[in-house]
């Protein structure tokens, strides 16, 4: 009912077809038709806008979208490849602090050990020059007990000797004769009950 | 500029032109289809002209855009309505432009014809039809039979779903430009109080505060009723290419 032809519209300009567009005659243009139903003016407008939107239409297709869509594409490529970056070096590292940890445990385990091993080089060190001194003191002592002995035993000689030519002396000064050596170490032996 | 609301709406030739007795002038709707088409292409063609990794503020507009309409095309159409996102794109952002354009004082608004929308609709439906009968064939025709009717009830069933199919192109249409129309009609109204309550003297200055504060604040209604039109045409567009790459559901 609002379509109405042009040549109607011409006609009929009085008439029209409904009263909002009577109450609108006069005007520029359209001879009184409300503009959106003036159909004079449809094949121009679809001319154009095929025209028009045909246009944007390829060039949307053709350079707008896939230029945006592979920004879009690189930035996603992107941020997952720098996560990536992340997770690896993230990765290296707790391998770094593994390996430092593993490496100060063993660190750890040598230093001990080397340690003990010290203690105990240490300690057989000593033991060993304790008994070597300990066998040279006692080989010390035998020898100072033997050289004792032996003085012991030179002098017990000496005595005799001595007790010999006391004895010859004393027989000379009183009996006034000579005694044999011989008898008198005899005689010693006896009194002295060897 | 007269005083008359429907004044905004007339078209007027630029240049003539007719062939065969048609008239195909370069009227002010083609100047500001053309000015929509440059405004939007050129807007996305320089704001993603550094491919920028970390995206300027502008490039970002472009880019939220077609990730809006990819994310409406993906949950209306599901993937494979991917391969008609070019189409959504370009729709979605020259029904926005347009609209947008139409907001300027003194400027054209070319969807508040409905020739314009009626076309774009046809557009849409008739990529469904051919789409669909392409793809699918005859079985096409099960998107008018749903599943899970009983028998006797698929006659009236039918015959419901290929009137709501008819009335596709038209529903899509006449909501565009009815709401452009009443939109720019209201706001000039109001607009026409402004002036007319302005020169009737200090009582009328006024009162002309009030329709004033009325204008203001539907202007701000109609950008968003700008760009909630682009966004509903666009997603009734994903709605029903839906039904051509899956009839029957």
């Amino acid at each position: 009912m609002f379509v109405v032809t042009p040549a109607y519209a011409e006609s009929n300009p009085t008439e029209g077809t409904i009263s909002e567009t009577g109450a609108h005659e006069g005007d520029a243009q359209g001879g009184g038709v409300f503009p959106p139903f003036d159909s004079s003016t449809f094949a121009s407008q679809l001319l154009w806008l095929a025209i028009t939107f045909g246009l944007f239409y390829l060039f949307m297709s053709k350079v707008i979208v896939p230029r945006i869509g592979s920004i879009l594409e690189h930035r996603r490529d992107r941020i997952a490849q720098d996560l990536d970056e992340a997770n690896r070096l993230k990765e290296e590292g707790d391998a770094a602090i593994a390996a430092y940890e593993q490496e100060l445990a063993d660190a750890r385990k040598k230093a001990s050990v080397i340690a003990e091993t010290a203690r105990e080089k240490a300690k057989a060190a000593a033991e060993a020059e304790r008994v070597s001194t300990e066998a040279e003191l006692g080989a010390k002592m035998a020898e100072a007990e033997k050289s004792i002995s032996a003085i012991k035993a030179k002098a017990l000689a000496d005595v005799d000797t001595i007790a010999e030519d006391a004895a010859s002396d004393v027989v000379q000064h009183l009996l006034g004769g000579t005694v044999t050596k011989a008898e008198i170490a005899a005689a010693i032996r006896a009194a002295s009950g060897k | 500029m007269s005083n008359d609301p429907i004044s905004q709406f007339q078209i007027k030739n630029l240049l003539p032109i007719e062939i065969g007795g048609m008239d195909l002038s370069f009227t002010n709707s083609s100047l500001f289809m053309v000015g929509t088409v440059a405004v939007a292409a050129g807007f996305l063609f320089l704001t993603t002209a550094n491919r920028g990794l970390v995206p300027s503020r502008l490039q970002s507009i472009s880019e939220m855009s077609y990730e809006f309409v990819a994310a409406m095309l993906r949950d209306g159409a599901g993937s494979q309505g991917m391969r008609f996102f070019p189409l959504v794109f370009s729709l979605f952002m020259f029904v926005l432009v347009a609209n947008l354009i139409g907001m300027f004082p003194y400027f054209f608004t070319i969807t508040s014809h409905l020739i314009v929308t009626f076309a774009l609709a046809m557009l849409v439906i008739g990529t469904v039809v051919v789409y669909g009968f392409w793809k699918h064939g005859l079985h096409f025709l099960k998107v008018f039979v749903p599943q899970g009717v009983p028998g006797v009830l698929i006659p009236l069933v039918v015959f419901i779903e290929v009137i709501s199919f008819l009335s596709r192109p038209i529903s899509l249409s006449v909501r565009l430009f009815a709401n452009m129309l009443a939109g720019h009609i209201t706001l000039k109204v109001f607009a026409g109080f402004v002036v007319s309550l302005g020169s009737m003297g200090a009582l009328g200055v006024g009162t002309a505060i009030l329709p004033l504060i009325m204008t203001v604040a539907l202007t701000g209604l109609e950008f968003l009723v700008s760009f909630l039109q682009a966004y509903v045409f666009a997603v009734l567009t994903c709605m029903y290419l839906n039904d051509a790459l899956h009839p029957g559901h």
